[in-house]
């Protein structure tokens, strides 16, 4: 009895770990729209494509070690 | 218009696997699942090459193709996002891709297979830009915080170069004319096309993107 008991507990609790589901809607805003997260990094203007899109090209940048260096390539 | 790649220069590649370490951290990638994976081909042979792959999002993406429910999209910046309310996991973009970016968490509920999982470009998801719910289901929206993908920023010998096509082909090009070798892109050519052939003496008519 007291196994059964202990059996239907589990598997009346098994889902109790399953996060809860909801539909995020469809915001799909653009990158350059920003973020109010406050981890955003300065130095652009969110809702400014063309200033998003310079900020993230100088952060590329930051890949290049010949630029880094300050190499003449 | 921006056009988001990524390239893995397997001359610099050391397979240190921090690229895989820093996209699990930052997205919070549940067990199972690596966004990312590194691979050594020809591993211990004198001359093994390591790669790091990942979603290459692609310009003529396969899993948007075969998905049966139409839950793939591309971004303004060409990154293949997709929605995880309406993915079904059937699995067919795994299937599909060449590159082996799907994954399928089985971290549910008795086991069962979740809805598919894959490198976001740190773009997150249809959810709003940096919100919870676009953390919890996709990762860090890096892009709308001006900042680049985790795994490329954090290469430590940066092999893995990410951000628009167009500059970090430009900074691979500077590197491959300094060194006088490894101009091969492993994956490129699958992922975002080959310049068409053209007669002799004629501008090439392949697109930049």
């Amino acid at each position: 009895m007291k196994t059964a008991a202990l059996l239907m507990l589990v598997l009346a609790l098994a889902a109790c770990s399953e996060k809860p589901q909801q539909f995020g809607g469809n915001d799909r805003s653009p990158a350059w729209d920003g973020t109010k997260n406050g981890f955003a990094v300065s130095g652009w203007t969110p809702g400014d494509r063309a200033n998003w899109q310079a900020q993230v090209n100088a952060r590329a940048q930051n890949q290049n070690e010949f630029q880094r260096i300050g190499a003449t390539r | 218009m921006a056009r988001m790649k990524f390239i893995c220069d397997a001359e610099r590649c050391i397979e240190c696997n921090g690229c895989v370490t820093a996209c699990k951290a930052e997205n919070d990638v549940p067990w199972g699942v690596n966004r990312r994976r590194v691979v050594t081909l020809n591993d211990g042979v004198p001359g093994e090459k390591s790669i790091s792959v990942a979603c290459m999002h692609c310009s003529d993406a396969p899993c948007m193709a075969v998905c049966p429910v139409d839950c793939f999209y591309r971004t303004d910046d060409g990154v293949v996002l997709h929605d995880k309310d309406v993915c079904i996991g059937c699995g067919y973009c795994s299937y599909a891709c060449p590159f082996g970016a799907p994954q399928f968490p089985s971290n549910g509920t008795f086991g069962l297979r979740g809805k598919m999982d894959k490198c976001t470009f740190c773009a997150g998801g249809p959810e709003a830009n940096g919100s919870q719910a676009e953390f919890e289901k996709y990762g860090r929206n890096r892009l709308a915080e001006g900042k680049l993908p985790l795994c490329a920023e954090v290469c430590s010998t940066k092999a893995l170069l990410g951000g628009e096509g167009d500059v970090v082909a430009d900074i691979l090009r500077v590197r491959v004319l300094t060194r006088g070798k490894g101009s091969e892109l492993w994956g490129w050519g699958t992922a975002y096309g080959k310049p068409t052939a053209a007669p002799a003496g004629s501008k090439p008519s392949g697109s930049k993107s």
